[in-house]
């Protein structure tokens, strides 16, 4: 019974920080605050509660650590079917830990409609958990797209307006057609599932356990494959796809950059873990070169992009193309110790770029501007913040005793021996994410400075924030060991299937 | 035939709706009051509405050659009457008072008579009964004549207004011409079917293929129906009759009227298997894929809500074709339920329109810009109007979702592909002008305005028909199975003697 009640949480917390704004400012912000504590405690009990042991793997119904049904629209065979296995407990602890932060970090950026910002803010949150937490197919689509709206007007009516041209609503907006569109074609998809598995069983469902079971004809199953992974592949995002991202985390407020680096990516990759690649395994063995050369694609150009911007946050948010695609590479190698790796590399990047957006936004709030020219020696104005900067551009270029570290080498040592090209690749990746990290270090806070006066210090609650972040960050990088353990089970059941459809492919060549 | 009791209760809506045009008519030239009008109205719409219950006991049924009452039937009515209902409500709320209240000696609303739009609504509504219904192609015609001509008058109702007086016009010309067109098509296929009943005609074509006449005139019959759905290439007098139209009117146009035409055109097609040659397919399918595209890409460029409004309804009427083409599996299922969630959808949207231009005053309050910053001023209105944005476009938690979600599971059943490609781009193209009406709403106020909902919108019949117009959007959002359970009742029913 406790599934239900973590998407309903965000829910109802958000309409009551909403009415809670005619009783003054700051009456919302701590109902949101103890609404994600409420949420993070909850994930943090089933993590040290559940056995996550149990996952779902082919050949047999899926096991899961906690499960909920009830019916919902019989009609079309569609329950609210939610459950939890070790990939999906680590991301709603994740979840809530930045939904937390996202509203600390806003209690000060934002001053006018506090309540309806958090209510946009709380429901995002909760359709990220519904997302996580779904196993029904039309559930599943159901919170894939409701977030987009809450989002939307997170950016659209609290972003900042940018550079010349690009308004936060184009940004939104653009952000919103790219997702909408996306998901009409994975829609698509799921029902073409849905009715070949009604035509060959006659049952009409959209329940993930049965439709496993679904024998699909090779070309249509690739086909399928492919409107899941274009949706996934938007707002993963794979590099073709992928323009809406620098402008909706440049447009968007500290908590809206927070939420889509944190945890709305991490949902696309999600999706390919639980649904794309264990519904159509051999489609997706047969894609996984493409999939693992547009990952090198997307980390090298985002890691050259991003070194090229002047933009503090576009320059973020350029890094976090990158390091999804090593995600991307993981996902597809059919290895137990590169999906591993994936599932730090997804928390750790989580981690690591909310605190630079969240530095980002400490910074924009003492310089108003993002702009790198514009700043310049501020190491020398103000204390902690340029050295936790370094801290995290030090993560995520992967120094050893971070997370992302811990990530990047599974990822890389768990590829080599299934595609050594493609991982000689992606290690120059991590030479890349040197350069572009270092020279926002170099261009923000070294050199000449643009101004003499010392800014503002931390407050505790920023300098908290950012410490515990660094902190998780640290943990994780030297002791992953209950991360690994609490997915092992899930990523193992993934593994089988791609590669039993990998070896099938092998000697079917 | 001979008429029996059970004839009688079968043809019960249509009769109490009549009745009540009588009522109302005498109730006018015995003395002019304009709430009085408005609650016989409602009385009779509500009591068709309950006779509804009756009428399906006795369903199916044949009544005359020209009407058959089925479930099918008694579900659009149901539709229809609701709607009508709903726009009644608005057009009470749109007139204004009539009463001098508390020290105002000038009065607030509509100069003219107010008392004939309802007598014009009830009319439109009767029209509508006997075309879902209609199970003959004198029926039909009746149904749509009695359907068009009173909306004549609607929408040329505020006539000293230049707007509403040329979309009158305009709608009149086109609509006849339209008729025209359809009468020809009728005309053609009696002759070489010998029969005007659907059944009957579906029969003898089946056994004898279609001819030369038989296409042209399924074609001509096509272009009168395709000018009623204003389908492209047929849609020209939309956005000006929207526009010029008053909003409740705009609202009736756009929901009862089209409701009760697509009604027709389903069972049509679905009685009188004119398809086999599949040309007529295909026909449909290039009709289809021309109005999602022009129609949401010519809505991209409106700054004006009803315009915006009437180029939606055109793409929305292309998604349903996407369902029409289907024709088996889900796709009868999936009609019913996008016509009742878009029913509900444009009945909201028009309705806000409506408040927003209450009581009347010169112009309806329909320039985007009028409503900048609603939400800071009027937030329940906003919500409800935002409610519908996301409706329109097929935003989960609201109906709109439900309706777009049958549809491309229809279009999918039938392997539609191309169909189905044009929808997701429509709904792509979409996304762009709901979510500019929707963030305008949001945006910071201007400081000039002209137009606003009064304070007490809420506490009116308008206010509160419109809460709850929006509370069942999103309750069919998020718990559709009480109208699918209802939708999968009203299936066709055939009937062939």
């Amino acid at each position: 019974m406790i599934l239900p009640w973590l998407i309903l949480i965000p829910f109802i917390g958000g309409l009551l920080c909403w009415l809670g704004e005619r009783f003054g400012n700051t009456l919302p912000r701590w109902i949101a605050l103890l609404t994600m504590s409420l949420l993070f405690g909850l994930g943090l009990w089933l993590w040290a509660t559940g056995d996550f042991s149990l996952a779902p793997a082919p050949g047999a119904d899926p096991l899961w650590a906690a499960e909920f049904q009830v019916q919902w629209i019989e009609r079309l065979g569609i329950s609210v079917h939610l459950a939890l296995d070790g990939l999906s407990v680590l991301m709603i602890a994740l979840t809530g830990l930045l939904g937390v932060l996202s509203v600390l970090c806003s209690w000060h950026e934002i001053q006018n409609r506090v309540g309806f910002f958090h209510l946009n803010l709380m429901w995002i949150l909760g359709g990220v958990v519904g997302v996580f937490l779904a196993i029904d197919l039309f559930l599943f689509f159901f919170f894939w797209e409701m977030m987009l709206v809450p989002m939307y007007f997170l950016i659209a009516l609290w972003g900042h307006s940018g550079s010349a041209g690009k308004t936060r609503i184009t940004a939104a907006t653009k952000f919103f057609i790219y997702t909408q569109a996306s998901g009409l074609i994975m829609l698509v998809a799921i029902l073409a599932l849905v009715f070949v598995h009604y035509n060959s069983t006659g049952v009409l469902t959209f329940n993930y356990a049965d439709l496993l079971q679904t024998e699909l004809a090779p070309g249509t199953e690739y086909l399928l494959m492919l409107g899941f992974f274009i949706a996934f592949a938007v707002k993963f995002p794979v590099v073709p796809f992928h323009s809406w991202l620098p402008d909706a985390h440049a447009q968007a407020p500290t908590a809206g950059s927070v939420d889509l680096a944190g945890i709305l990516l991490k949902t696309a990759a999600y999706g390919m873990i639980r649904f794309a690649l264990p519904l159509f395994p051999n489609a997706s063995a047969e894609f996984a070169p493409i999939a693992m050369g547009l990952g090198v694609f997307a980390i090298v150009y985002g890691a050259l992009l991003s070194f090229a911007q002047t933009d503090i946050k576009r320059l973020v948010a350029y890094s976090s193309v990158s390091h999804m695609g090593f995600v991307l590479i993981a996902i597809y190698s059919g290895s137990q110790i590169a999906m591993q790796g994936a599932v730090v590399q997804m928390l750790a990047h989580g981690l690591s770029a909310a605190a630079l957006f969240i530095l980002c936004g400490q910074l924009y709030e003492r310089l108003h501007t993002r702009d790198m020219r514009e700043m310049g020696g501020i190491w020398a104005r103000m204390p902690w913040l340029p050295a936790l900067s370094l801290f995290f551009a030090a993560a995520a270029l992967g120094l050893p005793g971070t997370g992302n570290f811990v990530g990047e080498f599974l990822i890389l040592i768990g590829t080599f021996p299934g595609a050594p090209w493609v991982t000689v690749l992606a290690a120059s990746g991590l030479v890349f994410g040197s350069v572009y990290s270092l020279i926002m270090i170099h261009r923000a806070y070294f050199g000449p400075a643009k101004a003499d006066g010392a800014l503002l210090g931390l407050k505790p609650r920023e300098l908290g924030m950012v410490m515990g972040l660094a902190a998780l960050l640290m943990l994780l990088g030297i002791y992953p060991q209950p991360v690994l353990d609490t997915s092992a089970a899930s990523m193992h059941g993934v593994q089988q299937w791609m590669n039993s459809a990998l070896t099938q492919l092998a000697s079917a060549r | 035939m001979e008429f029996t009791t059970q004839h009688f209760i079968a043809l019960l809506p249509l009769l109490v709706t009549s009745a009540t045009i009588l009522v109302v008519m005498l109730a006018i030239a015995w003395k002019r009051n304009h709430s009085l009008t408005f609650v016989l109205s409602v009385l009779g719409l509500n009591l068709a509405l309950l006779s509804l219950i009756p009428a399906l006991g006795v369903a199916p049924l044949q009544v005359t050659p020209l009407l058959l009452i089925d479930n099918f039937a008694c579900y659009y009515m149901a539709l229809v009457l609701a709607a009508t209902l709903a726009c009644v409500t608005l057009t009470h709320a749109y007139l204004g008072e009539a009463t001098l209240r508390g020290g105002e000696t000038a009065r607030k609303g509509y100069p003219g008579n107010r008392e004939e739009m309802y007598l014009l609504l009830l009319l439109s509504a009767a029209g509508g009964l006997v075309l879902v219904s209609a199970q003959h192609l004198a029926g039909l015609f009746i149904g749509l004549e009695l359907l068009s001509v009173p909306v004549f008058g609607l929408v040329a109702y505020a006539f000293f207004n230049k707007r509403s007086l040329e979309a009158g016009i305009k709608y009149m010309v086109l609509s006849a011409a339209g008729s025209a067109f359809l009468l020809f098509g009728m005309a053609l296929l009696y002759a070489e079917s010998g029969s005007l009943s659907f059944a009957a005609i579906g029969a003898s074509l089946a056994a004898g293929g279609s001819g030369l006449l038989v296409q042209i005139g399924i074609g001509m019959m096509l272009v009168g129906l395709a000018f009623k759905l204003s389908l492209v290439p047929f849609h020209l007098w939309t956005p000006d009759v929207y526009e010029g139209a008053p909003a409740p009117v705009a609202a009736f146009l756009a929901t009862a009227s089209k409701v009760a035409v697509f009604a027709v055109l389903l069972r049509l097609y679905q009685m009188s298997p004119a398809t086999a040659g599949g040309w007529l397919n295909d026909l449909l399918t290039v009709i289809a894929i021309a109005s999602i595209l022009f129609g949401n890409l010519l809505a991209l460029l409106q700054s004006n809500l009803k315009r915006l409004l009437g180029y939606s309804s055109i793409a929305h009427f292309g998604y349903l074709l996407v369902a029409l083409v289907a024709s088996k599996g889900l796709a009868v299922e999936a009609i019913g339920v996008y016509l009742a969630t878009y029913v509900l959808t444009s009945l909201g949207a028009f309705g806000v329109i409506t408040l927003m231009s209450t009581p009347y005053s010169g112009r309806d309050c329909d320039a985007l810009y009028e409503y900048r910053g609603l939400f800071w001023r009027r937030p329940y209105l906003t919500a409800v109007l935002t409610v519908m944005m996301l409706s329109l476009a097929g935003i989960p938690l609201t109906a709109g979702f439900i309706g777009k979600f049958y549809v491309i599971a229809a279009g999918v059943q039938a392997q539609l592909w191309w169909l189905l490609g044009s929808l997701v781009l429509g709904s792509a193209i979409a996304v762009f002008y709901y979510l500019r009406v929707m963030v305008t709403l949001f945006l910071v106020e201007p400081n000039l305005r002209r137009h606003d909902a009064p304070f007490n919108w809420g506490q009116r019949t308008g206010g509160i028909m419109l809460m709850f117009v929006a509370l069942l959007a999103f309750f069919l959002g998020v718990y559709p199975q009480p109208l699918l359970e209802l939708v999968q009742q009203a299936g066709l029913v055939v009937l062939v003697n």
